[in-house]
């Protein structure tokens, strides 16, 4: 048994408020950190491999149905058909997962008791059934070729219920108190964002002919840039709480996942127009990218929730900012 | 017990922790009140949160300290010295309580001119035989006196049954009728008060420092603490436990606590006194109703076999003059007639032949001996766990091993039920279940919660509880056990003409039974214990109704009372938030359900209280009784003015200002005439294994202590001696709220285990640096008896201190863990030797040495082999001179 | 629906906005069932450290034991709270430095002796033995915040408040989704093993409707743990803090009463001696709720960003 972590003394410290709202300098002050052994003060989330996987697969059918109503609209039924169908086989897999995560996932059913705005897992169970329902109708109509009208009407539902799916499961993780989630709140919704629609785009390219899979290419590559850029407004604005981006196994994820989003989305954007391979390549690649990114993403928050320092400093110098706030308000008025 | 029995007259605490919260100085020592009696605590909480002071002198820092406004860190085995550097600073400063002094104590009377004091003698008092190894205490005697004492009338030393009265130790000793010499100006050269300047003259804050390690200011701050709380308007109390008792000089820690606060005029007193806290629930009622070889109950000497032929010897032995021990007599009869019934009667003494006779000392550490010799068939073990509780576990383990048969009685198979396969002999192959003839019959015991009893707590209060569940299967309590193995032993012996069956076929043995398992009626043995009247049956209202010719029986004559007007009294659970802090109609304490002892002396010698803010007992003139908050501890109608006709006797040899009504005197003992083994004053002594040189005196340790110099009981080497550097740190066993005891009733919980998994000793970050010790890791302690491990905590809580210009660490040990249960380690008591007070044959398990070294303990052979290297280092197994 | 009644933006200076809560002390729907509010106030001031609570809590909820090994933190081997562990007492010892400032336990207590003795050898006179030391302890538990984090998102319903104001996992609805466990800014909830389902201090719901206090109150010898009508609670610490620091211990502080914090202010608050993050409290918990408006405008725009690619995708041309 080693020592224990004990307690660090005089750690430098940056809040991201601080620097955010106040606009000076990095260094606001020496923040004194004391903690209890080192123990963290939060609980790590109990989930484990299927929810960043719900979040890839969600972001992927959802946009997906988002893409195929748009193709269809369009006219390029090319597209429109992988995408539906893309929809409905993750749209199998999608509750699946979440299901398995469940502690008891005989109860599962127990989501559908209420309809709880403060929820966001309660709201998005709700997207994610009539989601899912929508998907099956409109794949299954695609597949079999019958009911085209309820189809249709299922695929422009999918398309704009895709649209709230791929992006709830931001919330799932920021509407915590793990800090690295929590204050990285503003920006996740469009990484997530930016991830599903690069999939999206990414796997219709990669399944449809290179001739018709233009709108796919442009959807990956204007996905992968939201993505990207919004990973990294992310990740600076997070400013020490960020630091789990850039340690271990999270940064190896973390670069990991901006390589093969950016190398993905560019080889699909450009060979990717003449070749069927590279479509295939740089499609599977951008689809890794954003897989890679929500387990990194799941990850940080681990280590963000594991070591107490994150919560203590910016807490710490937050309130001691109130209180001077108030003392100085006490002695102006 | 003894020192509270020599001092005032009985052995009991003589408070109740409820009446800590009128205390305005608390001084915990010897007690780590918090952790070990935490619900009793919360009366010192009261008391802090109304302003008190409260004082911890511990060597650790516990969760007691950490409650308290000083915590004065001591080493191990010197209370004495700074219990003695209080008495300095009080005389030195003249800071006693004169007004209460002079009436209530014996600070006045006259020491016989052949006394000489440790002073004079380097350590010894007068009288001291070396080749006995034990004191003649006539010359301590008050003067002119004639000398009666205990220890001169045995042979056997200091092994002797003398301390067969010391337990209750009333003065027995002073002849009938004879008012000792006094001067009440406190200036005779030889008087007590006088004594007691000098003897403790050389205990200044400078020696205090120097001996415990204590700054000199800390023990000034203590002492002026008590004396600024203390005398008419404030009141301070101690509190001790068996940080105090467990010494070989245990006896004399709490007398010098007694010297304190007589001279402070605290006893008595509400929010005064010494509350003595014991180690177990209902300890109190094993030292009441005995489970010692030398008492019986109610604190009557058990009979020697020399000296002691007729009754008649027996009551001339052991009655006092005066005091309520006049009655003895009464006292004894009364059992006899309890035990014997109709087969005891006048004629055959009420069958005092058929009591046991003492011929030495038979306490359960040399019938260890005597096991382990091979000398003892059988044994009973029922609710006591030796190998893991008691000092030396090997050798009670070895002991073991040499006996016929075994009955253990307990709610799981304990260590020392599972020595036969589960043993560090075992696995040293030492021994084997193959070679180990001893027959072991385990025998599964009720809990508390499944059987009708009393149990009489710290502060003398006999609780009855109610059984609340059946036994399961074939758990019976020790009631059902005794009553139904005695039957059947009867009706085995039914018939016979065997003289020597006769004790147990003319025992009163019917009680009436209840139930499938036809249990015994708890509440009618509550009721023979109280008394009754022999020609009806009607219980008896206490113990002033006992009588010496064979119509009234009673079991204990201190609880009698406790069932009076038919009423089981212990039951009564009238709830305190309906009564004041008092509540005397909440169970029944003994003796009269007086919660607080000699509470005449919370009224000064007119009989008014000494303030009104402490106001407890006081005298109504109106009335022409006594009256107050308690149970007046003094005949109830005894004039505050009255004094003794020449000739009177017992009670009435003792006057109206004369609160200590137990002693031959009637007055508290600053200087005990007789009645202990090793002197009339505390003294500081060394304990049987130190790193130190007595600063004091040529007299290292106390020189009576009981010593068993075998191989199997070797002491670790002391200064001087060849080896003694082997074993250079202090060793300190304790307890932790967490376990229980041996941990019969908390490892076998998984509650209980989970707060405290593993066995760990605690070092201060000196001692972790000097030996390389680890926080968290491993450490090995060693001693001339056994090595065990332990994880390590360093903390600062156990500080290292500088004595006499040594930088002296020590080593805490919980002593809890044990091979069996749900968590498991090794025991401390592996460590201990077995070496004695002398007055109560109670173990030093509180200040030892040891040596501490990183890493696991070996295993199996090689653990012996450790130990050997030690042990090679010394040449002489004995311990100190 | 647990949004809360009246609920109130304050600008303060900084630009953070509090949101204070008014009117009824937790937001109720019982109408005429709903009974005075309750809650714990834990004195640790006077708390002896003998875990009793910790005790009292399991055998009454049967809450399983966990076997556990020494974990070399002080006497604390409770660890934290957590699914089976719905009372900790926590332990903290520490050396009072010169001004009373408390410093904690050295980084390594043999560097700390080796600096020890190379000050002695130099001269420097050291601090006496044993003294100026300080043992906190305290009894931690669930907050039953006003507005409790685990409640708000709890998809199933599963998490409740109850008619006393108290937060209660009803056991035989929960599915354990595990969402509240990392909503929780104390870090209480946990989702057993073995079990699958989240578990907590239900503040003995139990034993309240039957005019009982909890477990743990009950069983606390020095009433470091007091339970009842949490306006009095309050009104009851306000005083002791108050006098505590009167009698001069300035570090007296307490946590958790504030109507005006980050939860609302909590059912069950504190007296500490340090501050929070010594005891492994958060300094300043917030309910992270509060921020979820943001956070679905985010979802939205986001969600429309999706939207506005497709349409752009398309707008270059249906190819």
């Amino acid at each position: 048994m080693s020592l224990p972590d004990g307690e660090r003394r005089g750690a430098t410290y940056v809040s991201p408020d601080a620097a955010h709202e106040n606009g000076r300098g990095a260094m606001t002050e020496r923040a004194r950190f004391r903690s209890y052994y080192g123990r963290p003060i939060l609980k790590e989330p109990v989930w484990t491999w299927e929810i960043p996987w719900y979040f890839f697969t969600g972001g992927l059918t959802g946009a997906s149905s988002a893409l195929a109503a748009g193709a269809r609209i369009a006219g390029n039924e090319a597209v429109a058909r992988r995408a539906t169908l893309t929809a409905l086989v993750m749209t199998a897999v999608n509750p699946a997962l979440l299901i398995a995560d469940l502690g008891r996932p005989e109860r599962f059913l127990n989501m559908l008791r209420l309809f709880k705005v403060t929820s966001p897992m309660s709201v998005g169970t709700w997207i994610l059934s009539a989601h899912g329902g929508a998907a099956t109708l409109a794949g299954s109509s695609e597949l079999t070729g019958r009911a085209p009208r309820a189809g249709l009407a299922a695929e422009l539902a999918g398309g704009a219920l895709g649209c709230a799916l791929a992006t709830y499961t931001a919330l799932l993780v920021s509407d915590t108190a793990v800090p690295a989630w929590h204050q990285a709140r503003h920006e996740l919704p469009f990484v997530f964002a930016g991830g599903a629609m690069a999939s999206a785009g990414a796997a219709a390219a990669a399944l449809s002919p290179v001739s018709e899979a233009g709108p796919a290419r442009r959807l990956t590559v204007a996905g992968a840039a939201l993505e990207l850029g919004a990973a990294q407004v992310m990740e600076h604005r997070l400013g020490e709480l960020g630091e789990p981006y850039h340690e271990g196994q999270v940064e190896k994820l973390n670069q990991a996942a901006k390589g093969l989003t950016a190398a993905g989305s560019l080889l699909l954007a450009t060979a990717g127009r003449r070749s069927r391979l590279a479509a295939l390549a740089g499609g599977v690649a951008t689809l890794a990218g954003a897989a890679c990114e929500r387990w990194a993403i799941f990850r940080a928050g681990f280590q963000s929730a594991r070591d107490p320092k994150y919560t203590v400093v910016p807490q710490r110098l937050r309130l001691d900012e109130r209180r001077r706030a108030m003392a100085d308000g006490a002695t102006q008025s | 017990m003894p020192s509270l029995g020599t001092s005032f007259g009985r052995g009991g605490a003589t408070d109740f922790q409820q009446d800590l919260q009128h205390s305005d100085c608390i001084v915990i020592q010897g007690s780590n009140m918090a952790e070990n009696h935490p619900v009793g605590f919360q009366w010192v909480m009261e008391a802090r949160e109304r302003g008190a002071k409260l004082i911890h002198v511990d060597p650790r820092f516990t969760r007691t300290s950490a409650m308290a406004d000083l915590h004065v860190p001591i080493r191990a085995g010197s209370d004495i010295a700074f219990l003695g550097g209080i008495i300095n600073y009080i005389l030195e400063n003249g800071r006693d309580f004169r007004e209460y002094v002079i009436p209530y104590t014996n600070a006045a009377t006259i020491i016989n001119p052949e006394f000489a004091d440790t002073e004079d003698l380097d350590g010894l008092f007068s009288g001291w035989d070396p080749e006995s190894g034990a004191y003649d205490p006539s010359s301590w005697q008050y003067e002119g006196v004639a000398a009666k004492s205990a220890a001169g009338s045995r042979p056997q030393g200091g092994t002797a049954g003398g301390g067969e009265q010391s337990h209750g130790a009333h003065g027995a000793g002073l002849s009938s009728g004879h008012q000792p010499s006094t001067d009440p100006t406190l200036e005779h050269p030889r008087c007590v008060y006088q004594l007691l300047k000098r003897h403790y003259a050389r205990y200044t804050p400078e020696m205090v420092e120097r001996i415990c390690g204590v700054p000199r200011e800390q023990l000034v701050e203590v002492a002026e603490s008590l004396c600024a709380n203390s005398g008419r308007e404030r009141t301070s109390a101690f509190a001790y436990a068996v940080g105090w008792t467990q010494h070989t000089v245990g006896v004399q820690y709490i007398r010098a606590a007694a010297i304190v606060q007589l001279l402070l005029g605290n006893m008595g007193r509400t929010g005064g006194g010494i509350l003595a806290l014991r180690g177990h629930a209902s300890i109190q009622g094993s030292t009441d109703i005995p489970t010692l070889y030398n008492l019986l109950p109610g604190y009557l000497p058990m009979p020697h076999a020399e000296g002691h032929e007729t009754l008649d010897d027996y009551v001339e032995e052991h009655r006092p003059p005066g005091g309520f021990w006049g009655h003895t007599r009464s006292y004894i009869v009364s059992l006899l007639k309890a035990w014997f019934g109709d087969a005891a009667t006048q004629e055959n003494d009420f069958c005092f032949d058929h009591l046991p006779r003492l011929t030495g000392d038979h306490s359960h550490y040399a019938t260890s001996f005597e096991m382990r010799d091979g000398k003892v068939d059988g044994y009973f073990v029922m609710g006591q766990n030796p190998v893991v509780g008691t000092a030396n576990s090997k050798l009670h383990r070895l002991a073991l091993a040499e006996l016929e048969w075994l009955v253990v009685r307990d709610f799981s198979e304990n260590e020392t039920a599972a020595f036969w396969y589960d043993s560090p002999e075992v696995v040293s192959g030492e021994h084997s279940p193959e070679t180990i003839g001893t027959e072991v019959f385990f025998m599964p015991a009720a809990t508390h919660t499944e059987k009708d009893g009393a149990f009489t707590n710290t502060q003398r209060l006999l609780q009855w509880h109610h059984k609340a569940v059946e036994p399961k299967a074939d758990c019976r309590s020790e009631l059902w056990f005794m009553y139904h193995l005695g039957r059947r032993i009867r009706e085995k012996l039914a018939g016979s003409q065997d003289p020597k069956d006769r004790p147990v076929l003319d025992l009163t043995w019917e009680y009436p039974t209840e139930g499938a398992h036809d249990d015994p009626d708890a509440e009618a043995v509550l009721k023979e214990i109280s008394g009754y009247r022999v020609f009806d049956g009607a219980a008896v209202s206490g113990y002033t109704e006992l009588e010496a010719d064979g119509s009234t029986a009673s079991g204990c004559w201190i609880y009698s009372g406790c069932y009076a007007d038919e009423v089981n009294q212990t039951a009564r659970r009238k709830p305190g938030r309906e009564q004041d802090w008092v509540a005397l109609e909440w169970a029944w304490a003994w003796p009269l359900n007086r919660r607080t002892l000699y509470n005449r002396a919370s009224a000064d010698p007119e009989g008014r209280p000494w303030s009104e803010r402490k106001r407890y007992v006081w005298w109504d003139e109106v009335e022409g009784r006594w009256t107050g908050y308690d149970v007046p501890d003094f005949e109830a109608t005894k004039r505050p003015d009255y004094l003794p006709r020449d000739g009177a006797e017992a009670e009435d040899a003792l006057r109206g200002d004369d609160p200590f009504i137990m002693q031959a005197d009637g007055v508290g003992w600053l200087y005990v005439p007789v009645g202990l083994q090793d002197g009339p004053l505390p003294t500081h002594y060394e304990p049987q294994e130190s790193p130190v040189s007595n600063p004091l005196y040529g007299q290292q340790a106390n020189p009576t202590r009981e010593e068993f110099p075998r191989t199997d009981n070797a002491y670790n080497p002391v200064d001087g001696q060849p080896g003694a550097n082997a074993f250079p740190y202090v060793m300190t066993t304790y307890r932790l709220t967490e376990h229980h005891t041996a941990g019969g009733m908390s490892r076998t919980v998984p509650y209980l285990s989970e707060l405290q998994p593993e066995m760990f000793c605690e070092v201060s970050p000196e001692l972790a640096y000097e030996r390389g010790l680890e926080h968290g890791s491993w450490a090995t302690v060693v001693t001339m008896r056994q090595a065990i491990e332990a994880r390590v905590m360093v903390t600062e809580r156990i500080p290292s201190v500088t004595v006499d210009g040594q930088r002296i660490h020590t080593v805490g040990l919980p002593y809890h863990w044990g091979a069996k249960g749900v968590v498991t380690g090794d025991s401390a008591n592996e460590l201990l030797s077995i070496v004695l007070d002398p007055n109560v044959h109670i173990g030093e398990y509180k200040a030892a040495t040891c040596d501490i070294r990183p890493g696991r303990r070996p295993r199996g052979k090689a653990r012996l082999e450790l130990v050997e290297r030690y042990r090679s280092q010394t040449e002489d197994r004995r311990g100190p001179a | 629906m647990s949004a809360g009644p009246e609920v109130t933006v304050i600008e303060t200076p900084g630009g953070a906005a509090k949101r204070r809560g008014g009117g009824a002390p937790v937001p109720s729907t019982y109408g005429e069932d709903a009974k005075p509010r309750v809650g714990f106030f834990t004195d640790t001031s006077i708390c002896i450290g003998c875990k009793a609570c910790e005790v009292a809590c399991k055998e009454w909820n049967h809450v399983p034991a966990t076997s556990s090994e020494l974990t070399g933190h002080s006497y604390d081997n409770s660890g934290d709270l957590g699914a089976d562990t719905w009372r900790h007492v926590a332990f903290v010892e520490q050396r009072l430095a010169v001004g009373g400032v408390a410093e904690g336990a050295p980084d390594s207590f043999v560097a700390e002796a080796h600096r020890q003795e190379v000050v002695e050898r130099s001269g420097i006179v050291p601090e006496r033995d044993g003294e100026g030391l300080r043992w906190l302890m305290s009894s931690d538990v669930c907050k039953h915040c006003t507005h409790a984090a685990c409640l708000e998102v709890c998809p199933t319903g599963a998490l409740f408040r109850t008619e006393y104001g108290t937060v209660v996992v009803q056991e035989d609805v929960c599915n354990g989704c595990g969402y509240c466990v990392p909503a929780c800014p104390f870090g209480v909830l946990d989702r057993r093993e073995g079990d699958g389902r989240v578990w907590k201090c239900t503040l003995c719901y139990d034993r309240l409707g039957d005019d009982l206090e909890p477990a743990c109150a009950k069983a606390c010898p020095t009433n470091s743990i007091q339970f009842g009508d949490h306006g009095e609670l309050r009104a009851r610490a306000q005083e002791r803090v108050e006098r505590l620091r009167a009698d001069g211990m300035a570090e007296a502080r307490l946590y958790g009463e504030d109507p005006g914090d980050g939860v609302g202010g909590a059912g069950a608050f504190f007296l500490l001696l340090d501050e929070p993050e010594v005891y492994g409290l958060p300094p300043d918990p917030v309910d992270t709720t509060r921020d979820l408006g943001g956070m679905w405008k985010a979802a939205g725009l986001a969600a429309g960003a999706i939207a506005a690619g497709v349409l752009a995708a398309f707008a270059g041309g249906s190819r």
